[in-house]
């Protein structure tokens, strides 16, 4: 069942974007897309609107990249509760750092051992 | 039309008829342009977004399943989710190293570049393509040519929403 949720609830974050890329009169590329679903997705999580999604989709709200900067507003909000000041600048990267770890790391070994096709 | 420079036989003057006919030509043609821009984008929208619908569920819902494997196992649901977030940041950045995630990316579109899977293609992609300019100013720098700017904004919107956050209450 909540893999029929997260189908649901993934798919209908993504059709959001490609709509905004096919309906917009800009030339909205993939960097702009990437950008404005990390930003939206943090500013609706501070809302307290991102959360109930989560609740609903799981991984359908957590693998589309507004996910990521939903893990890094609560993050964020929750290290301020605990620490204070300190914890506006620890909290957002400490609660990505698995992400952004396994970004770098794999996307590291990817590109020295593959090359580009034709 | 009439008016555009072109190399050529020196103009005659229009008749009056010729001026009509061109007037009605250039009607015609923008009423043909009307109708196309109203029916073809259109169609294409329609699939793009069941395009990206499928394609990005479904990549949500292998996460979930990896996900269910992990609790199952008996991790927490908060690192159950953490796992599955790496195990998908892997496989995008596998398959785009197989090229195989470019040829998705042509059918799905946003469906392929929201999932955490796109973000790693967007790392790997350009640092592949530039190896060939070296291990520093190639692949690393090359690897946060898109990747960069997501880490800038979140960073920065994060950061304002703790200190929104601190000062509120």
């Amino acid at each position: 069942m909540s893999i029929i949720m997260a189908f649901i609830i993934g798919g209908l974050i993504c059709l959001v974007g490609q709509l905004i890329m096919d309906l917009t009169p800009y030339k909205v590329t993939p960097a702009h897309i990437l950008v404005g679903f990390v930003t939206g997705g943090a500013v609706l999580s501070a809302l307290g609107l991102y959360g109930p999604l989560v609740k609903i989709g799981g991984a359908g709200a957590t693998i589309p990249i507004s996910g990521f900067g939903h893990l890094l507003a609560q993050g964020t909000l929750e290290a301020v509760r605990a620490k204070g000041l300190l914890g506006a600048f620890t909290g957002g990267i400490t609660a990505g750092a698995a992400g952004i770890a396994a970004a770098v790391i794999f996307g590291f070994c990817m590109a020295v051992l593959f090359n580009p096709r034709g | 039309m009439a008016d555009s420079k072109q190399p050529g036989p020196p103009k005659k003057p229009l008749t009056l008829a010729e001026q009509v006919m061109q007037q009605k030509q250039t009607y015609d043609q923008q009423a043909y342009q009307r109708l196309a821009d109203g029916v073809k984008p259109r169609h294409n929208v329609l699939v793009n977004a069941l395009n990206a619908f499928w394609v990005g569920g479904s990549i949500a819902a292998l996460a979930q399943i990896i996900t269910l494997i992990f609790i199952a196992t008996g991790a927490n649901p908060q690192d159950a989710s953490t796992a599955a977030t790496i195990i998908m940041v892997f496989l995008g950045a596998f398959m785009t190293g197989l090229g195989i995630y470019d040829e998705i990316g042509k059918v799905a579109g946003a469906g392929s570049i929201i999932p955490i899977t796109g973000f790693a293609n967007s790392i790997v992609a350009p640092a592949m393509e530039y190896k060939r300019e070296g291990f520093v100013f190639g692949v690393a720098a090359r690897m946060f040519t898109i990747a960069g700017p997501v880490l800038v904004y979140g960073f920065v919107v994060s950061v304002l929403i703790g200190l929104i956050a601190y000062f509120l209450k």
